[in-house]
């Protein structure tokens, strides 16, 4: 082996061995300087190659190869390795306290009240019921006499009644006037529709009382229409609202623009019936008044109740969705504090 | 309607009927109960649904006991030591009770005071504080005399809230027996439906359970009643107006007297929630609670000293100018629509409402005139609403009574003021029954009620229901006919008459064992609803915007809407539904503006957020010349203040909002709509700064205006520095011109060029207008302008401004070459200049 063989080995095994404490890139550069750079042994031997002897220079031709390719390739790996450590140092640096909060963008919420609606729209709508609305400043004939109330009639003390200082207009007291328009505008068709709206009634604002409030009304007039279809429809409105399990009572109640007349109670689903708060313990929540359309209401709505029959119901969706979300307060959905409508 | 259950009894037979049962078939059958009193019983076991309350007296701690002898306290004047047996011995029992007191020094009593005795231990109510407190009945001792146990007020056994003497029972009370044995009691609380007003009554109530329990009912029995006789000497009757006044009856009962009633009939009328007051008295209240039909009771010598002779009653209205001092010492001035019982000095009573003062039953009546009649419901509800007068007669007869109640009535009173206060019935009775009352008969067939109630109920199985509730039935052919009860007015004929024997049958069958039916009947004719649809589409673009949804009252006062103009004043002559019965000063009027409702609501939530973005969708109610009814118009409000985006742990919040993040809000939500050919245009409008307000507009149409709270008008509400802004739509045209179907723009797959350009204008000419140009001048290559600066300079030149836009040009059939940006950019450049005199701004 010649003398400059012998030296290029030796070369390698001490790049090798001083590439190991290489840690950062400054001392890499001074590695490659002193192994791969002009004045490096291997570069050296490339430049004196022309000089060497003509049998000489494949062999040492072949050692110099050898030797740089051999630092190259550790210095490449080294080269990766520290790439990676300065990654991961930058990771190390970068990284976040991921349980800080967000940054929230500010969020529209629909108003609880218009969810619960929605709610109803989707039921009755997958039932065929469509929509329909009517004024919220009535006629006194709308809102009592078609409905079987003529002045002075007893039933007329079921509604405490805000009076304008218009003769015979009143602000509805329930969503029951719609049934006759929606009637004088359909007969003789078959009637399917709910009518849902803001009413208002003479009452002391509590947190339990409002002076205004949303009722759905829902009216079906037709051939045939029984109690036995309207027991059947209700029932399935509480257990797509309460649940596929909700139990329901049907009870006699009265109503002037119904007959017979009932209130739907359904077993109080934050106690399971045993009784609570929110029950008044009862174990019932009142949910709906309903029952076949009065005669005299059919006659005002242009329909021969020798002939057609239906039912209506209605029920008021400011009381079920404090039970729904446990609101203490019915004067919230009006207030419209931030605070509580932020939680929606 | 409170119910002791003692007395229901009376009518009928309830063994093995438990008291949670009971509760619910009066609920069942449309009598709701609404709480239940416990009267010394135990709680029913079991789940229960209903509403229980009360005391329980303990066997061994409360019994029946008397005294047989009461002496002076040692040391305390107003305090007794009453010797006592409760059957197991004699014990000293000190009561300050004021009824004891008169038998003090009478030693052994002949007929000894039967008394509700408390043993030490028990839990009773404390009758020295207010309301209901339990407390344990302990030993004490009381000006030196030991107290170990007590005998009983009503308050302290939860009877009633009288405590002013201890109880004295019945004479027949067998001493030793536990109380509850003897009396303990359940009180329903029952609510009434207008159409079971008959149902005011602990009979009524009776029926009920009797047609749901199928037992029969025992009826009460009075004295036999006779028309005319001695009594039309004592007394005249005339009847002047028999539509308002159907029957009048006048009983008399002679030589009787105001002393207390037995105590179980106190016992009972206060469970029903009535004051006792004397043996009389107690005789009319007792037969209305029983049978439902009011009486009223004159102190017949009273009546003689007036009339100077035999008294006359007159019924008949109210003359001009007439008044009446009523029971309750309140003067009361009368009009001619309202029903007097009068004698010929004038009025004795405001008919089937109020007895007057001068002429009711006194300490010393001896002499009883009983009226029962039978009024006109609907002129007693004219008379209530003006008078706004409460009484249990008047609950009941503003209800509709049944004439036939008068008789049965007087003939139970009669016979009660005997019983109860002594004395003689007077021969006969006077009856002017001018309009006799007919009962209606109705007939239905099985399939009469099939068809309405989709169930099917033998006739014979409605007739016995029908039987128990009092209708006389019997079969035509294959239909039932069922007059109706002489105790009832609810029960109409024809089509209605038929439901309303349904109804009967419906809810004594019970309305759970009707079948459940999914409707079958043919789908109506389909109609949509397109309003509502985009008015839920404005709703949820507006929240998805970042707006939240707010419900607003419609109630309002025009003080309140006033605020929206500078020094709060309004325009003159603004019309207002007004309402004649306002619930408070705040809330006279329905709502004209829905910009006031807004700037309420930022202005009561401004104290909770930095930042507030609110909108609401809802009507406004503006009166019409000539209609009776008022336009019902909706509105979209909006509402902005402070910064948009809220501050973070570490970044700052975002600057306070302007005019053009509102601008920025109402362009998102057109843009949603699909509105087109919107323009924007500066206006005036007194609530708004004069430099930040717009109208919003499409064509000739304004859809609403918009802008910056003028300065004024913010100092009307408690605003902080940031600017207010306000937008108020109308919701109909939005609805109106919104496009739920449009066109869909194709995008090109070849690449698109962009440049920026400059243009120096006037600052006069409208942003709007050289960008419309922009587009105009662009052709159809041009497919998006975006401003992205606007600057002004000195350099620029006075009033100047430069507007830069990103352009983008872009084809579909092929990439664009410079030379076409070229082109595009000379004709903008070329026409900006020709019609806005504007230069290219040199880069």
């Amino acid at each position: 082996m010649l003398e400059i063989e012998e030296k290029l080995q030796a070369e390698l095994a001490r790049g090798i061995e001083a590439l190991q404490t290489v840690a950062d890139a400054e001392s890499l550069e001074a590695w490659k300087q002193e192994f791969l750079g002009k004045k490096s042994l291997v570069m050296q031997v490339y430049g004196s190659m022309g000089k060497l002897a003509k049998e000489e220079r494949p062999i040492i031709g072949k050692a110099v190869n050898q030797a740089k390719a051999g630092l190259e390739a550790t210095l490449a790996e080294k080269e990766e390795a520290i790439k990676a450590a300065s990654q991961q140092e930058a990771f190390t640096k970068e990284t976040l306290d991921v349980t800080l909060p967000g940054r929230k963008p500010r969020r529209g919420r629909i108003h609880p009240l218009h969810l619960t609606l929605r709610q109803i729209y989707r039921i009755f709508g997958d039932m065929g019921f469509q929509i329909y609305r009517s004024p919220e400043v009535e006629t006194d004939d709308y809102n009592f006499t078609f409905l079987n109330m003529p002045p002075y009639h007893p039933a007329r003390d079921m509604w405490d009644t805000f009076y304008t200082d218009k003769e015979g207009v009143v602000l509805r007291t329930h969503t029951s006037p719609g049934q006759v328009r929606v009637m004088r505008e359909r007969a003789p068709e078959n009637i399917r529709v709910i009518l849902p709206g803001t009413t208002m009634r003479y009452e002391q604002l509590t947190a339990r009382s409002e002076i205004e409030f949303i009722q759905v009304e829902l009216l079906v007039v037709g051939k045939g229409i029984t109690f036995a279809d309207m027991r059947g429809t209700l029932n399935d409105f509480a257990r797509r609202t309460f649940g596929e399990n909700a139990r329901t009572r049907l009870r006699p109640s009265f109503f002037p623009f119904t007959e017979p007349s009932a209130e739907m109670d359904v077993e109080c689903f934050v106690c399971d019936g045993e009784g609570c708060g929110v029950c008044k313990g009862t174990g019932w929540l009142e949910i709906l008044g309903c029952g076949m359309v009065h005669p005299t209401v059919l006659r005002y709505g242009g329909y021969d109740p020798a002939v057609y029959s239906g039912f209506a119901a209605g029920m008021g969706i400011d009381r079920s969705t404090l039970m729904r979300y446990h609101i203490d307060d019915i004067r919230h959905f009006r207030n419209n504090d931030i605070r509580f409508l932020e939680q929606f | 309607m409170k119910a002791p259950l003692s007395w229901i009894k009376d009518y009928i037979d309830l063994d093995g009927v438990g008291i949670e049962e009971i509760a619910n078939l009066l609920t069942n059958v449309g009598l709701e109960v609404e709480s239940v009193q416990l009267v010394g019983v135990e709680k029913p076991e079991g789940k229960l649904k209903n509403k229980y309350f009360g005391l329980l007296w303990d066997k061994e701690k409360f019994v029946v006991a008397e005294v047989v002898e009461v002496n002076q306290h040692p040391n305390a004047d107003r305090l007794t030591l009453c010797e006592l047996n409760d059957g197991t011995g004699i014990t000293t029992v000190l009561t300050g009770a004021p009824n004891m007191f008169p038998y003090l020094g009478k030693g052994r009593l002949e007929q000894p005071i039967k008394v509700a005795y408390a043993r030490e231990g028990a839990l009773l109510y404390d009758g020295h504080q207010p309301g209901q407190v339990v407390t344990k009945l302990k030993k004490t001792t009381i000006r030196g005399v030991e107290s170990r146990s007590m005998i009983c007020s009503e308050k302290e056994l939860g009877i009633s809230e009288e405590h002013e003497g201890v109880i004295e029972l019945d004479a027949d009370a067998p001493v030793g027996m536990p109380l509850v044995d003897y009396m303990g009691d359940v009180v329903y609380e029952v609510a009434i439906l207008p159409n079971m007003a008959r149902d005011a009554s602990i009979l009524g109530i009776a029926r009920e359970l009797s047609a749901v329990l199928g037992r029969p009912l025992r009826l009460p029995e009075g004295v036999a009643l006779e028309k005319g006789g001695a009594i039309a000497e004592k007394v005249g009757l005339e009847v002047r107006n028999t539509e308002l006044n159907p029957r009048f009856m006048l009983g008399m009962v002679e030589e009787t007297q105001s002393h207390q009633s037995p105590y179980w009939v106190r016992r009972r009328l206060s469970l029903a929630g009535m004051r006792p007051i004397d043996a009389l008295v107690d005789a009319t209240n007792y037969t209305m609670l029983e049978i439902g039909q009011p009486l009223h009771a004159f102190d017949y010598d009273l009546l003689r000293e007036r009339a100077g002779g035999k008294p006359t009653i007159i019924t008949r209205t109210a003359y001009e100018g007439e008044k009446i001092t009523l029971l309750d010492g309140s003067e009361l001035q009368l009009d001619p629509q309202i029903e007097l019982v009068t004698d010929t000095v004038g009025p004795l009573s405001i008919a089937g409402v109020m007895g007057g003062s001068e002429t009711g039953v006194r300490a010393e009546t001896r002499n009883l005139l009983i009226e029962s009649a039978n009024w006109n419901f609907i002129n007693i509800r004219k008379t209530l609403s003006k008078t706004r007068i409460n009484s249990e007669a008047a609950y009941r007869f503003s209800r509709d009574v049944h004439p036939a109640l008068a008789e049965t009535a007087l003939s139970l009173c009669l016979k009660r003021v005997q019983e109860w206060g002594g004395g003689e019935v007077v021969q006969g009775v006077l009856d002017e029954y001018g309009k006799p009352y007919v009962d209606t008969v109705n007939r239905i067939s099985a399939e009469n009620i099939a068809e309405v109630l989709g169930q099917e109920i033998s006739l014979e199985e409605s007739t016995r229901i029908l039987e128990r509730l009092g209708f006389t039935c019997w079969m035509e052919g294959r239909e039932l006919v069922a007059k109706s009860p002489a105790t009832r007015t609810d029960i109409e004929s024809g089509i209605i008459g038929q439901r309303n024997l349904i109804e009967e049958i419906a809810r004594v069958y019970g309305y759970e064992r009707i079948a459940e039916k999914r409707l079958s009947d043919e789908l109506p004719p389909q109609v949509g609803n397109p309003g509502l649809e985009a008015e839920e589409r404005i709703r949820d673009i507006m929240v998805s915007i970042g707006l939240q949804d707010t419900l607003a009252y419609r109630q309002t006062s025009p003080e309140r809407e006033a605020r929206l103009n500078i020094g709060r004043k309004a325009p003159e002559g603004l019309a207002y539904v007004r309402l004649k019965n306002p619930i408070t000063p705040e809330r006279t009027v329905m709502r004209r503006s829905a910009k006031a409702t807004m700037l309420e609501l930022l202005e009561y939530n401004a104290k909770f957020r930095p930042g507030l973005a609110l909108f609401e969708l809802g009507p406004v109610f503006l009166p019409v010349v000539g209609e009776i009814l008022p336009h019902e118009a909706l509105r979209l409000s909006i509402g902005m203040t402070g910064a948009w985006d809220m501050a973070s742990w570490d970044r700052p919040q975002s600057p306070a909002m302007d005019f053009f993040d509102l601008k920025g809000v109402v362009e998102a939500l057109l843009d949603g709509l699909h509105l087109e050919g919107v323009k924007f245009q500066a206006v005036e409008h007194p609530s708004f700064h004069p430099g930040k307000c717009a109208e919003v507009r499409v064509g000739k149409e304004i859809l609403g205006v918009m802008g910056e709270l003028h300065p004024q008008v913010k100092k009307n509400y408690a605003f902080g520095q940031n600017p207010v802004l306000v937008a108020e739509f109308d919701g109909e045209a939005l609805v109106r011109l919104s496009n739920a179907v449009f066109t869909n723009r194709p995008i090109s797959s070849y690449p698109a060029m962009v440049e920026d350009i400059a243009l120096i204008v006037d600052e006069s000419v409208p942003a709007d207008e050289l960008e419309a140009l922009i587009w105009q001048a662009g052709g159809k290559l041009l497919v998006d302008v975006k401003l992205f600066d606007v600057y002004r300079d000195a350099r620029l030149g006075e009033g100047k401004k430069s507007l830069a836009y990103q352009l983008t040009y872009q084809a579909f059939d092929r990439t664009l070459t410079d030379k076409d940006a070229l082109n595009i950019r000379n004709r903008i450049v070329k026409q900006t200049k020709n019609t806005f005199g504007a230069v290219l701004r040199s880069q």
